[in-house]
């Protein structure tokens, strides 16, 4: 097995609000080996993009805080880093791309700019290397005429371009980690199947760490290697994803496999999973799926349940499998 | 009422048969403006020439990516917009010739639930009086018997009853689309245009809003012109359906049919891009090559020759004819 290479250990972030404090990610724990594509699956409000966030330690102070927990990347913990040093390995050794390839790219520059900054920040590259550094990028994202692109502005070039130029920023510097957040959540289908093909091969070419965010369990099926299940800022199941998509443990997990629409698969009628998230603010100690679980039992609304392994390499966070609410 | 009719003619037996909805080769262009002078220099075709028929109590699916002309198509329907050149039959009458007063009156028996429930909702307006307000407007019920009227319809849409009172604000996103889709039901409406009504919700509050729609349309036998990219949701939902690419209608088939044999390539391209969930699954993935051309400028011959990966040099010459295959299955392909 290839070697770890991010480990979140009892990460908490949280943020103060008016109305109390969310605890946006509370107690979480995984890790990405080198070479992985690793995907967080979960709705809005779950925490997923908060947990990459406070990878980067982009996250916004105040209201938000990492109130506890450690983030080890390479076995260094992220969280003692000075700022000086987290910005050095920021855009160097892991790099993002968001959602928005609208609003990442900034509008008053050109696209070459752009591309060669972290270039000639982390790698100290004269303009005439960055340059020639950049159009191989270019070329490598599969944009025609990079010559042309180069000098162009981000208004120029069509949504699917810009999440292109976005992978292309990312990866000049040859990260070991690529954080990639709903990169393709604003794009159209055949765009996304474009793009999703590109950062398919960027991870076999040049064995890229993925860390991948995103709502659509259809992404999640041909892009992961591992999966993570979240729900209102906990961890509720992992495993690899053969694993997941063939026995789903969690409720939860089972809901949101059956109450997706398939092509080709028609069914009289969806699977629709009762209720709504919770209010983030100020949650109990309980399962928070509790209210809206088939199997509820009075265990759940009074204790949280440990996520814990019950099959080889596949942890669920349910009392269902647990000894103390199978008695119940 | 106008009197400008045409035969009608059944041409899919769907829903009843009758058609509802009939539209012929309906054209819409927005013009672009330049210059110092703000001169028209071009058009953006958004919709250009697309004719189909939506029969009573069937749900009519119309996909394709942004920028296709689907959600142009349901607002020239409504006549929120108006037509640059084709008709728009409701039962028979036209409705971009009706008067003010004709089009208000049929107005209410047609409704649109949209995209985004943040943006379509007045924030300041208590969701009961938003729900209500267009009974009111059209003096169809009184003031006694309004709020009665809008707790029935809050219900029916799975909303509670102390909910009136409360601000948009209050309310998270499947539950806004809910309030929206009772803003469309309280007229009763005989039609309602949904454009795109689940793309900003996530997958579990989804499946709850196609459900609602669905139970809808079967216990108020209500005509749908359902507006989605997804289509795996309009599978589900639609008994017929329409591919559209840049303004034309590519393809349109009953749902089974063009999933069981989807005959234009742009069709087989979008359903072989939606990821499906099965990790097992080892598909043969046809990838279209670049972007959507600009709807100012679309490519001569089929609009869709140059990302088709079997494009040849007739394509590019000659618009394909868009013509009937059998089984109600259209399609614009010299090749199918």
């Amino acid at each position: 097995m290839a070697k770890e290479l991010v480990a979140f250990r009892n990460l908490e972030t949280h943020f103060k609000t008016s109305a109390g404090t969310v605890k946006a990610v509370n107690d979480v724990s995984f890790s990405i080996r080198e070479g992985e594509t690793l995907c967080v699956v979960g709705e809005s409000g779950c925490g997923k993009s908060v947990t990459a966030m406070s990878l980067m330690q982009l996250i916004e102070s105040p209201p938000g805080k990492i109130v506890g927990g450690e983030i080890f990347f390479e076995g260094k913990d992220l969280l003692k880093l000075s700022k000086k040093e987290m910005s050095r390995l920021r855009g160097k050794e892991i790099a993002m791309i968001f959602q928005e390839p609208m609003s990442s790219l900034n509008p008053v520059f050109t696209i070459g700019k752009q591309i060669t900054e972290p270039l000639l920040y982390h790698l100290n590259m004269t303009q005439k290397e960055a340059k020639a550094r950049a159009i191989e990028l270019i070329t490598m994202v599969g944009i025609p005429r990079p010559d042309k692109i180069f000098h162009s502005y981000p208004h120029e070039l069509s949504g699917g371009m810009r999440q292109r130029i976005m992978i292309a920023i990312a990866l000049s510097c040859d990260p070991k980690l690529l954080i990639a957040d709903e990169p393709t959540t604003a794009l159209d289908v055949t765009i996304q199947a474009q793009i999703l093909d590109l950062m398919r091969d960027i991870k076999t070419k040049r064995n890229t760490a993925i860390m991948m965010i995103t709502h659509d369990l259809g992404v999640v099926a041909e892009m992961a290697d591992f999966v993570v299940v979240m729900y209102a800022g906990k961890v509720i199941e992992e495993a690899s994803v053969l694993e997941l998509f063939r026995e789903p443990r969690h409720p939860y997990t089972q809901g949101l496999l059956k109450a997706k629409p398939v092509i080709n698969q028609r069914k009289e009628r969806l699977y629709s999973i009762p209720g709504q998230v919770p209010n983030p603010v100020d949650l109990g100690e309980n399962c928070h799926f509790h209210d809206r679980c088939e199997f509820c039992m009075e265990i759940c609304k009074t204790k949280a349940p440990p996520l814990r392994a019950h099959i080889d390499g596949h942890k669920t966070a349910c009392w269902l499998y647990e000894e103390e609410g199978k008695a119940q | 009422m106008s009197e400008s009719t045409v035969p009608l003619e059944k041409s899919y037996v769907g829903g009843n048969g009758e058609p509802l909805i009939q539209v012929e080769n309906l054209k819409k262009y927005f013009p672009i403006t330049g210059g110092v002078f703000q001169r028209r220099v071009g058009d953006v075709k958004a919709v250009d020439g697309v004719s189909f028929t939506i029969n009573k109590g069937e749900s009519f699916g119309l996909v394709g990516e942004s920028g296709c002309g689907k959600s142009t198509i349901g607002r020239t329907l409504l006549r929120l917009n108006d037509k640059t050149d084709g008709k728009v039959y409701y039962e028979g009458k036209d409705m971009h010739e009706l008067s003010k007063n004709d089009l208000r009156k049929i107005r209410t028996k047609m409704q649109i639930v949209f995209q985004d429930p943040f943006s379509s909702l007045n924030p300041r307006i208590k969701v009961g009086d938003a729900i209500g307000e267009a009974l009111l407007d059209h003096g169809l019920v009184s003031r006694k018997e309004l709020k009665e009227r809008v707790i029935e319809t809050m219900k029916i849409c799975g909303l509670a009853d102390y909910h009136y009172d409360r601000f948009p604000h209050e309310f998270s996103g499947g539950q806004r689309q809910r309030i929206g889709i009772a803003r469309a039901l309280i007229m009763n409406p005989e039609f309602i245009v949904a454009d795109e009504p689940v793309s900003a919700l996530d997958v579990s509050i989804q499946a709850q809003i196609i459900n609602l729609l669905s139970d809808l349309q079967q216990e108020k036998q209500l005509t749908y012109l359902f507006i989605s990219h997804d289509l795996s949701v309009v599978e589900h939902l639609c008994n017929r359906v329409g591919v559209m690419y840049l303004g034309t209608m590519m393809e349109m088939a009953p749902t089974e049919e063009l999933f069981s044999n989807p005959l234009h390539p742009y069709t087989k391209a979008l359903m072989s891009a939606i990821p499906v969930p099965d990790p097992t699954l080892k598909r043969e993935r046809i990838v279209l090559q670049g972007d959507i051309p600009s709807p100012a400028n679309p490519p001569s011959g089929c609009k869709f020759h140059t990302r088709c990966p079997m494009a040849s040099d007739i394509c590019k010459q000659e618009v394909p004819e868009y013509r009937n295959v059998g089984n109600e299955h259209f399609v614009a392909c010299h090749f199918a």
